[in-house]
């Protein structure tokens, strides 16, 4: 099974002159970010800043007023045709979206199945894999974070720390060249935040680009590339944990 | 087989009202807008007797008497058919409500994350949203279903041979009144009751990770009892722990 090895080497996202509002209030204005394969960017700002806003245009949860979002030079959501852009049917924004998987801050796991039955969903439902295989491969992915005993336990069976640790499992399951982290820690108890941290640390070393939006600023500083620092839908900053963190332009 | 029928054509109501489209919506809309306005009893009368409005019903060319294929409605729609087509049509405007309202009901979040794994619609609604609406959905559907198959005993009208409608032509001929709707009204509670111990048994499938802990069934809950009568027998004075167990494992409001 490939799980990871091919997806590792790709997955470079691109940000052009984004702007998004919601009834005349600008959350995003004209922003602008390459993300390069591989990399792990952190995405810094105040509560309603925007920041999860910009994660969620990356897969299209959320449209866009003005600018685009290409993954490996692919737009997500819209197809170019001349010079515009058109929204794409949804079977094959579905299927671009498969690229990024994500990870929520309220994990939204399926509170009728089971982990390995979260984790398996996706790849038997896009007919990737049969379900004896779905199967596996949802036990190899919860081995990978730690939860090998824990396959047939229901979502409500689980502390908040493991369960995000098989929603990052279910999103790794459709083998994404992005993973997007909204807020991946907010919901959780102080002492459950390691062991998610831990994980994504974990991710950020086999090479899938990784956009983590969080409040964690020690965890930023620590495992980003890069940090981009957001507020008022502006990108006041971009650039290494130590510039960012000591030498401030703002 | 009105309430499956209803239930199915309510779902698929309930589906559309929700969706994006504007023809399903309307559709659907002025379908249960319709249905729910007019009493069950007067649409019985009408399916039967629809042959009065038009004798045969059938496909041919519009505007002209020739039918390709063509029966006389009264053949057509006969007694049971009327009675089937009147509850189903009555029951599926308000199961569709039923339903959107347990499709409401679920997180907006689940929406998301299966939209975010890219999985197709019909998964989606199929697999994850329905069995989760389900939840909310069950006690309601199963008072309707009841309300359904008390409801059957307005079909006597149309001289449908129900349980009401049998139980009515024996007391006039043998004048048991009261004996003969005592035994109509025994078989009710028989088969409501059937009723509701599926609904328990359903309403617990559907519980599946939604409570830590499934509630008991009876069968599970007299052995359990047993079992700790007996333990009580072995060694008396000593409070067993399968009874603690079964107490602290469960919440209830």
């Amino acid at each position: 099974m490939s799980t990871t090895t091919e997806a590792a080497t790709r997955g470079l996202v691109e940000i052009r002159g984004v702007s998004k509002s919601y009834s005349g209030h600008e959350v995003l204005h004209d922003v602008n970010l390459t993300v390069q394969p591989g990399e792990v960017v952190a995405i810094l700002g105040p509560s309603g800043s925007g920041k999860s806003t910009l994660l969620r245009t990356i897969n299209h949860l959320e449209s866009v007023d003005a600018g685009w979002v290409t993954v490996d030079g692919q737009l997500i959501g819209y197809e170019q045709r001349g010079e515009r852009l058109f929204e794409l049917k949804e079977k094959e924004i579905l299927t671009r979206r498969t690229q990024v998987g994500v990870v929520f801050q309220n994990f939204n796991l399926f509170p009728h199945l089971t982990a390995a039955e979260n984790i398996a969903k996706a790849p038997v439902a896009l007919k990737r894999v049969n379900k004896a295989d779905g199967r596996e491969l949802a036990l190899g992915l919860l081995a990978k974070v730690g939860l090998s005993d824990k396959a047939d336990a229901y979502p409500r069976q689980l502390s908040g720390g493991q369960q995000q640790r098989v929603a990052i499992a279910r999103a790794l399951a459709l083998t994404p060249k992005v993973l997007l982290f909204d807020e991946p820690t907010s919901a959780l108890d102080p002492e459950l935040v390691g062991e998610v941290l831990d994980v994504i640390r974990d991710l950020a070393k086999l090479g899938t680009t990784l956009i983590i939006v969080t409040h964690e600023t020690g965890f930023a500083r620590e495992v980003a590339d890069r940090i981009v620092f957001i507020d008022g839908g502006h990108v006041l900053e971009v650039g290494t944990p130590v510039q960012v963190f000591e030498s401030p332009t703002q | 087989m009105a309430g499956s029928l209803g239930f199915l054509l309510g779902t698929i109501l309930a589906l559309a009202r929700l969706s994006k489209s504007p023809i399903l919506n309307s559709v659907s809309w002025s379908f249960f807008w319709f249905f729910r306005s007019v009493p069950l009893l007067v649409q019985v009368l009408i399916w039967y007797n629809l042959g009065y409005l038009y004798p045969r019903l059938g496909f041919g060319i519009p505007f002209t008497d020739t039918y390709l294929v063509g029966f006389d409605t009264i053949t057509l729609i006969s007694q049971f058919a009327a009675a089937v087509l009147g509850l189903s049509l009555h029951q599926a405007a308000y199961s569709a409500e039923i339903i959107r309202g347990g499709i409401l009901s679920v997180d907006q979040g689940q929406l998301e994350a299966s939209a975010a794994l890219g999985l197709p619609r019909h998964v989606r609604v199929l697999q994850i949203i329905l069995p989760q609406a389900a939840r909310s959905i069950l006690p309601n559907a199963f008072n309707e279903i009841i309300g359904l198959l008390k409801g059957t005993s307005i079909v006597s009208v149309i001289a449908l041979g129900e349980l009401f409608y049998v139980a009515q032509v024996i007391y006039n001929r043998n004048q048991q009144v009261i004996p003969l709707l005592l035994v109509a009204v025994i078989w009710y509670i028989i088969l409501t009751t059937v009723l509701s111990i599926g609904q328990f048994y359903v309403e617990r499938h559907f519980a599946r990770g939604a409570e830590r802990v499934l509630p008991p069934t009876p069968l599970q809950a007299a052995r359990r009892w047993i079992s700790v009568q007996w333990a009580r027998l072995d060694e008396p004075g000593t409070p067993t722990s399968a009874g603690l167990d079964a107490k602290s494992e469960s919440f209830r409001l």
